[in-house]
């Protein structure tokens, strides 16, 4: 006679999800992904729409900044959550991506006499010198242990912002305006316009999905595993025959490459990009979003970016009493970060492992 | 490049570049402290910094000080500084052992992994310094001159004021008060043996939640003290003042040897220093880059910092 | 099981938390119904900073946009125009999402903001594209008119007036030998410094940059800078917040010279932080008129319903409302009749009189700008009007 296995022992919603045979899962991915693509008209929604719909700002503009906020959870999740790379500088790769592009299609860049590109044709070099930039930050920091490398990493994207502000060829603060937005167009009406924020999430909605399945293939591959082995114990895989050379400055270019790839993304939506955006607390903000949501798995990195978009944007033109309960966002955000990292540090979805390297460690503490 | 600029200024720079180093070492040896004893970057020290700039004014406020009022005289001007010290360090203290019985405490009881504590201690900075911002209406606040900068000597054609003085001496007073703490004293035994391995230093009978506590309290102790001389130093302090000193003094931390006293002192003098420096060559816009530059340049031949990691060691 | 219970209690709190607070605010979402016949029911809306580091600026705005609609809804004697206030922050990166709120609203005919270049230079191109007129009472980038945009209207001066004012201010009031010239690197500040240098030629000593407001709080080196330069006078181009801190710590150096700057730095919040007496005689440029010079009852007006002095550009945000007030009463109800309305008006406000070139800008006859000096008050008072050849 079989034991009568507790839901949340054989594995909970995943482990359901698992035993189910392939045309189902696919089934449930395909409805996931629809509903995703439906979410701009989330406020039709009788009930519940309008108290998911953001108020002092436009719908599908706030679903448009969760989609870049995602992706560049998503990035940082590669770089922290698999490699365990701590970069506490991750904006420094969005803004390559988004300075990369005005300086090839702006107007006001120096560059545009030579160029003057469109916006689709800026996308692969934009890409490229956000690679570059990974690589270039990556290779200083081979040798740094953990926490050494989170302060240079602070300090990349420190200069890149000081470089952007104080330079004359990036600009500053007067920034580049007229960045054109991605191409096409129907009945002679431009797809990406400028009142319409629609097309910008599906945009960023299907770059989120190809993503995914991108960096689910690399950590299925040898790819992954070596970072698996680099982030539980770098000297062992070192010994071991694990490139980690090689493999962390891989991590930190693809890492660049999917921030750079929200530089981009923002740089056509908004047309106007100035040294204001990228700043320190931002790549901090990242980085709670991925560890909140669950480092080193893909979907706490897209719940916790998600999150840390959603959560300020909600809270917008919402007035308690006298105030603006916007003007409390970031300490309501500070104090919900702090309740769910100590009642639950794995993240909110934890990675199976770090469920299990949780449950270990718990296991083999000292009292104290 | 104006090197003329730089040559002229170099004696000034370099007591002015002293001070704020002074400033940020203090600063820094909080971080120091807590990351040679629990390998943990305390994100929250800005905060516990931040508290004691304001705890300080208020409490100058009750006694009618405002940055309006006239500067005290010599004997009202010692009591206030010494009042406004206690203040800081009262609530900087406080503070610190706040977030650590928060914050840290509960993720220490499940043995949370490293990053886990990165993350809570963000959390706690942010919602520490936006109530902060919250009450303040994100304005600036003004100091009262409690101390009046005069100009004490001159060496050549610098001049040193007596405020310039006072911060760097009260730096390497309590740096050197701190290292003979925690190599001489019994409790100081005990915070190194917790640095070196927590769980042997428990097995001999070291109280390890006690020494954790006594930890931050000392970084709450000099946070304090940095505190009142970047109130004095400055002249305003600002809901996010924790912040933006804080990435310097994490900086020089790092710079001088993570968890090393005495790495943190020469860290801080060292980057005080050079930005003056940076500033007074390139322009004042640049002296951040230049010490981030300054740090990887240093990690790059170093990579555990000028006097590398050794709380832990007998020799601090 | 414990787990569970934390899950649990986690998400419940979240969602409970913001579903509560969106329960609270069921009163903004919904729409107003028209009162009174005629041209009512009409929205006029205020898009700016409210909150944020340089909030001061952007609410004096707002109140005097307010003030405005009040009057005139008193007026007639009903709640015929309402008000709609959208909170940019000021920053460049929000001011898009909340733009499209704006402009989703289809009652709102007209905009008066936004007050910062930065986020103009981000959201108009989305006003532009709905069609909304919008008077900005203080964004003054010159590039903004020169974008094509047929909404945008400047109800200032731009910073090809102030900063040639500024430089003849020095140059013939002041008077010194030598000056220092410094900025914040912001579009506005740069580029006013850019202008006062290139007009001031050989008084110019040295200068210095700084970072912008909020990112930088030690500025000894530039304390430094400045004494060893002998400068008696130092243009700082920025806003008051680094302003306050940069005179506070001039002071306590040593320095008995002046400091000068532009509107940016026009605010109490100045000598708040630098304390009063050290802010005493620093000198603020401004393209708008002393508030006290406003025509009418605006002052008491002001500090009557919001117990407070008007701010900088309250008045000409005052006047912006009014501008668009008396269009809607001429009948022009849809915002393509309200933005051809202001291509020929001409209006005699309490500020100024106001007419605008066919790029948006302010008829040059009736731009003026203004010395203000900050006294023991904490606050600046009107010196004269400079007069720019």
């Amino acid at each position: 006679m079989s034991e009568k296995v507790s839901f949340r022992e054989n594995g909970g919603v995943r482990g359901w999800f698992g035993r189910q045979p392939l045309a189902v899962r696919w089934l449930i991915i395909l409805a996931a992904v629809v509903l995703a693509y439906l979410l701009p008209y989330a406020a039709k929604v009788p009930l519940i729409g309008p108290q998911i719909v953001t108020q002092g700002i436009d719908w599908p503009s706030a679903l448009f900044n969760i989609s870049y906020y995602v992706l560049l959870a998503l990035g940082l999740n590669v770089v922290v959550g698999y490699a365990g790379l701590l970069d506490l500088g991750y904006v420094g790769f969005f803004a390559v991506g988004a300075y990369g592009t005005a300086l090839v299609t702006s107007p006001d860049s120096i560059l545009y006499k030579d160029t003057g590109w469109k916006w689709l044709m800026a996308v692969p070099v934009a890409l490229a010198v956000s690679m570059l930039a990974g690589l270039i930050l990556g290779w200083p920091t081979l040798r740094l242990r953990g926490d050494y490398l989170a302060i240079v990493t602070l300090g990349f994207a420190e200069i890149i912002r000081i470089f952007a502000t104080s330079t004359t060829t990036l600009r500053g603060d007067r920034g580049f305006a007229s960045v054109p937005h991605p191409p096409g167009s129907i009945n002679g009406k431009p797809i990406f316009g400028v009142t319409d924020a629609i097309p910008y999430f599906w945009l960023g909605l299907s770059v989120i999905i190809v993503v995914v399945l991108g960096v689910r293939n690399l950590d299925r591959s040898r790819v992954g595993r070596s970072w698996l082995a680099i982030r539980e114990d770098e000297e062992a895989a070192e010994i071991m025959g694990v490139r980690t050379i090689k493999y962390k400055l891989w991590a930190f270019a693809i890492g660049a490459f999917i921030g750079g790839l929200g530089g981009v993304l923002f740089a056509g939506e908004q047309s106007f990009i100035n040294s204001q955006t990228f700043v320190l607390q931002f790549s901090i903000l990242v980085l709670a979003g991925v560890v909140m949501g669950g480092s080193g798995n893909m979907a706490g990195a897209i719940l916790g970016g998600a999150l840390i978009s959603y959560i300020p944007d909600r809270l917008r033109g919402i007035s308690f009493g006298d105030t603006d309960l916007y003007e409390y966002r970031f300490a309501l955000f500070g104090a919900v970060i702090l309740i769910i990292m100590v009642l639950r540090p794995q993240g909110l979805i934890p990675s199976r492992r770090r469920a299990m390297e949780l449950k270990d460690r718990e296991k083999e503490v000292a009292p104290l | 490049m104006d090197f003329s600029g730089l040559v002229n200024d170099f004696g000034p720079l370099t007591v002015t570049g002293l001070a704020q180093g002074a400033i940020i070492a203090l600063f820094a040896l909080g971080y120091t402290l807590v990351y040679g004893v629990l390998r943990l970057i305390n994100f929250a020290h800005s905060e516990v910094f931040l508290l004691g700039t304001y705890a300080c004014l208020i409490v100058w406020g009750w006694f009618g000080l405002d940055q309006d009022s006239a500067a005290p005289a010599v004997g009202p001007m010692i009591l206030y500084l010494l009042l406004g010290l206690v203040v800081a360090i009262f609530a900087s203290g406080l503070t610190a052992l706040a977030v650590e019985v928060v914050a840290y405490r509960p993720l220490r009881r499940r043995n949370a992994p490293p990053l886990a504590f990165l993350i809570t201690a963000i959390g706690a900075s942010l919602f520490i310094s936006e109530l902060v911002a919250v009450f303040t209406h994100r304005n600036q606040r003004g100091v009262p001159p409690v101390i009046q900068a005069r100009p004490l000597f001159t060496i050549g054609d610098t001049t040193v004021t007596n405020l310039q003085l006072l911060i760097i001496l009260l730096a390497l007073v309590m740096m050197f008060v701190l290292d003979r703490f925690v190599n001489g004293s019994r409790l100081g035994r005990g915070i190194r043996a917790v640095a070196q391995n927590p769980d042997s230093a428990a097995l001999m009978g070291v109280n390890k939640s006690r020494v954790i506590a006594l930890v931050f309290l000392l970084g709450g102790l000099m946070a304090g003290i940095a505190a009142v001389m970047y109130n004095l130093k400055i002249g305003v302090t600002k809901y996010d003042a924790g912040f933006l000193l804080g990435i310097d003094a994490f900086t020089a931390a790092v710079l001088g040897g993570i968890g090393n006293l005495r790495g943190a002192l020469l860290g801080g003098l060292l980057l005080g220093v050079l930005q003056a420096y940076a500033a007074g060559l390139f322009g004042s816009q640049w002296l951040h880059a230049a010490s981030f530059v300054l740090l990887v340049v240093i990690l790059l031949f170093r990579p555990t910092g000028l006097l590398g990691e050794s709380l832990g060691r007998a020799r601090a | 099981m414990r787990q569970v219970l934390a899950r649990a209690i986690g998400g419940v709190a979240i969602i409970g938390l913001i579903a509560g607070a969106a329960a609270c605010n069921s009163g903004s979402s919904s729409d107003d119904s028209t009162a009174g016949g005629g041209n009512c029911g009409y929205k006029l809306a205020y898009f700016g900073a409210l909150t944020g580091s340089a909030a001061n600026l952007g609410v004096n705005i707002e109140q005097g946009f307010e003030l405005a609609i009040d009057q005139y809804n008193k007026a007639k004697g009903s709640e015929c125009i309402t008000v709609g206030k959208f909170d940019s922050q000021g920053e460049a990166s929000v001011a898009p999402g909340v733009a499209r709120s704006l402009v989703a609203d289809k009652k709102i005919l007209g905009v008066v903001g936004p007050p910062f270049s930065g986020e103009s230079e981000a959201a108009d191109p989305i006003f532009e594209s709905a069609g909304i007129p919008t008077i900005t009472p203080s964004a003054t980038r010159v590039s903004l008119a020169s974008k094509g945009w047929k909404v945008f209207h400047r109800a200032v001066a731009n910073d090809d007036a102030q900063g040639p004012a500024a430089a003849a201010y020095i140059k013939d009031v002041m008077k010194p030998q030598k000056v220092f010239v410094a900025d914040d690197q912001s579009a506005y500040g740069a580029g006013l410094a850019d202008v006062v240098k290139s007009k001031l030629g050989p008084l110019v000593a040295a200068t210095d940059k700084t970072e912008g407001d909020g990112k930088q709080t030690d500025f000894s080196a530039l304390v430094q800078k400045v004494q060893s330069s002998g400068s008696t006078v130092l243009f700082y181009g920025g806003y008051y917040t680094n302003a306050g801190i940069i005179r506070k710590q001039l002071t306590s150096a040593g320095w008995k010279g002046t400091l000068v700057g532009g509107d940016g730095m026009k605010d109490v919040g100045l000598s708040k932080a630098s304390g009063v007496q050290a802010a005493v005689g620093t000198i603020v440029t401004c393209p708008c008129s002393p508030a006290e010079a406003a025509g009418g009852t605006f002052v008491t007006d002001f500090k009557a319903k919001w117990n407070r002095d008007a701010g900088t550009y309250s008045d000409v945000a005052f006047d912006a409302a009014n501008i668009l007030l008396q269009g809607i009463d001429a009948g022009n109800t849809t915002p393509e009749k309200l933005n051809e309305y202001l291509k020929t008006v001409n209006y005699k406000g309490i500020a100024n009189t106001y007419k605008f070139t066919d790029t948006g800008e302010l008829d040059p006859a009736f731009i003026k700008v203004w010395a203000f000096k900050f006294d023991s008050s904490g606050d600046a008072k009107a010196d004269q009007e400079i007069k720019v050849s």
